[in-house]
């Protein structure tokens, strides 16, 4: 697992570009040189109106897509000479994902989502995971749910399962898309919380791609996308 | 969640307990495929086996035989040779194979071969009182023979024993005749030869013409019933392969300059009815194999696409395309496995039954009843093996699934 004594950027994007349908007629850059750095325990909001380019900038953070462009750092790895497979160890090492549906095993439990990051990982022993996905749960205050299915629970739960399985790896980064999008408001401040929490005890980065102005206010840092570059923020 | 077992194992047995459904309903198909597949596949066994056991217990392997005698043309002079316009096929006269002591040691002499001996065949007349019936007299040296023809197995009443005043017939001879073992029977040949010989068995070789015809006596008393002191009409011949029978009657024909039948060339109708029935029932299994096969892809194709969001999630999350292509490779293995265990069984247990409820007239069994295991092996691993097949186009597509692509569904 990561250190938790982090120090340094733990993300550092220069002059990234991306293009679609590249050579074809219908080739479209969404992304136009964007420089960006993110430093250890840094709590980021990234918003825009749709279709700026924010979903494609974290899927390139995210080492789910490649920029057309410029570099790329993880926690000082140059992305760009790793092949896939080193791309899915980087990611699974050094990043969680939170998304807006939640995106659960549905055939799995509570603790088991949580364990599924570190059972792929395949060298944990069963004790440690069980261990620290149940130490997960009951920082997210689902000790009482942990062996419920993913799907008998309510879309808050089940996004604090989601926010468990994203730090079960102690990430230097999380990425979150929407985390709270589909909860009420209530829900949506316990998930908050919870992130804000984890990003103080083990200084984790989190970037929050988010339409609402007003949790992307209560964020360290507010990052604005428009027509894919990083502009000066007014909020 | 069992930690012993690897990350695929887990989530393939997971994802097919969550579509118990799907999985029950694909598993059944599997169970009936293979169940087809067994049961035919046993049943034909069992049928052809004892086809060829019933045909090769009562008739040699390879039979030597004198060469045929053919028309030789005539000539007047070393000039001149008479041309008629129809040559008349020669009347093939009852003759001792030339020689036959010194071809029976050199065909003796062959690794193929496993069992030789002399044989005298003739007709007659078997006569008691009013009642006079044809017959073919075999003459043989019973211990020799009765390991090619297994006579002794066929034996209904009386001794399979042999001296030179006894004859063995068969039941519907007996029947026809009014005889039973220790009665007295008169047999006369062509050539106007009497023998009265005693009844010592009765057998039935499941076959009314042969029961009827077909008789046996020491080779010397046919040779004295043939006029042929000495001599031998044929030479009856086991081999180790019963399907190469073919290949060593003609090398045999070769050596020794006589003719040489095979049980395959004797028997060709019933050859190339097994092998046509063969033909038909691999056909049926090839189909039935692949609609199997086409079930699992099917249902795992379908799996790929309604779980196209958790293996998008899962490959975010750091699962690598090999395993989440293990993942459904497996699924696809276990699904043939599972499912052609229950296949065996029910296949195994349903030859079971049909072999019990569908007897013969006579009230003996159809075919011996005979799964082999190596059958069950084989069929159970075909199945694995066609899953895993069956199971790599969706498994390559979910492994190649775009995890951006995925997640956004």
């Amino acid at each position: 697992m990561a250190d938790t004594t982090r120090t340094g950027p733990i993300v550092q994007l220069g002059g990234v570009t991306k293009c679609y349908n590249v050579g074809q007629p219908a080739e479209v850059e969404v992304l136009h040189g964007i420089d960006l750095t993110l430093e250890a325990g840094e709590f980021a909001a990234l918003i825009g109106p749709s279709g700026s380019g924010k979903s494609t900038l974290i899927n390139i953070i995210g080492l789910l897509d490649r920029p057309t462009s410029g570099t790329l750092f993880i926690h000082g790895q140059d992305t760009r000479a790793l092949d896939d497979r080193a791309l899915t160890r980087l990611r699974s090492e050094e990043i969680g994902f939170v998304f807006q549906h939640h995106h659960l095993l549905s055939a799995f439990t509570a603790l088991e989502n949580v364990m599924m990051p570190m059972l792929v990982e395949q060298h944990f022993p069963a004790a440690d995971m069980r261990a620290r996905a149940h130490a997960l749960l009951v920082q997210m205050g689902l000790e009482a749910w942990e062996h419920n299915l993913a799907n008998n629970m309510s879309g808050g739960q089940q996004q604090r399962v989601a926010m468990a399985r994203a730090l079960a790896m102690n990430p230097a980064l999380v990425l979150a898309d929407e985390p709270t999008g589909n909860l009420d408001t209530k829900s949506a401040d316990a998930v908050f919380a919870l992130m804000r929490q984890a990003n103080r005890e083990s200084r984790t980065t989190f970037l929050i791609v988010t339409h609402n102005n007003a949790l992307a206010r209560r964020c360290d840092r507010i990052i604005e996308v428009v027509d894919g570059q990083i502009v000066p923020t007014s909020h | 969640m069992n930690r012993w077992a690897p990350f695929e194992w887990i989530v393939a047995l997971r994802f097919l307990r969550q579509g118990r459904a799907q999985t029950v309903f694909i598993m059944t198909g599997i169970a009936i495929g293979v169940g087809v597949i067994v049961f035919m596949s046993a049943m034909l066994a069992s049928l052809q086996a004892n086809f060829v056991t019933r045909t090769l217990t009562s008739q040699a392997h390879i039979q030597i035989l004198p060469p045929e005698e053919l028309p030789r043309p005539l000539r007047v002079s070393t000039a001149v040779v008479v041309q008629a316009p129809v040559i008349q096929r020669p009347v093939q006269r009852q003759r001792s194979i030339d020689q036959w002591q010194t071809i029976v040691s050199e065909v003796h002499s062959y690794s193929e071969v496993t069992n030789v001996t002399p044989t005298v065949s003739t007709s007659a007349l078997a006569l008691r009182g009013d009642a006079s019936r044809s017959i073919t007299i075999t003459g043989i040296e019973p211990a020799v023979y009765f390991r090619i023809v297994r006579l002794p197995d066929y034996i209904v009443s009386g001794e399979p024993r042999l001296s030179t005043e006894e004859i063995i017939i068969g039941s519907e001879l007996a029947r026809e005749l009014g005889v039973s073992v220790a009665d007295k029977l008169s047999v006369t040949t062509a050539g106007n030869t009497t023998r009265l010989l005693t009844v010592s068995g009765v057998f039935d070789l499941g076959n009314k013409g042969a029961n009827q015809r077909s008789t046996f006596v020491a080779l010397r008393t046919a040779q004295t019933l043939a006029n042929l002191a000495g001599g031998v009409t044929s030479i009856d011949i086991t081999v180790r392969d019963l399907f190469a029978a073919d290949s060593v009657a003609a090398q045999l024909a070769a050596v020794t300059g006589m003719q040489a039948d095979s049980w395959i060339s004797t028997n060709a109708q019933l050859f190339s009815t097994l092998s046509a029935q063969e033909m038909s029932f691999v056909t049926i299994e090839l189909f039935v194999a692949l609609s199997v096969a086409f079930g699992i892809a099917s249902v795992l194709s379908v799996t790929v696409i309604q779980r196209s969001q958790e293996i998008g999630i899962l490959r975010a999350m750091g699962t690598s395309q090999r395993q989440v292509l293990g993942v459904f490779l497996l699924q696809g293995a276990l699904l043939g496995l599972a499912g052609a265990l229950v296949g065996a069984a029910v296949g195994s247990g349903s030859l079971k039954l049909f072999h019990d409820l569908v007897r013969l007239p006579d009230g003996s069994e159809l075919f011996p009843f005979a799964v082999k295991p190596v059958l069950l092996l084989l069929t159970v691993l075909l199945a694995t093996v066609t899953g895993v097949l069956a199971a790599s186009l969706p498994a390559l597509n979910a492994s190649r699934l775009d995890p951006v692509v995925a997640i956004r569904g």
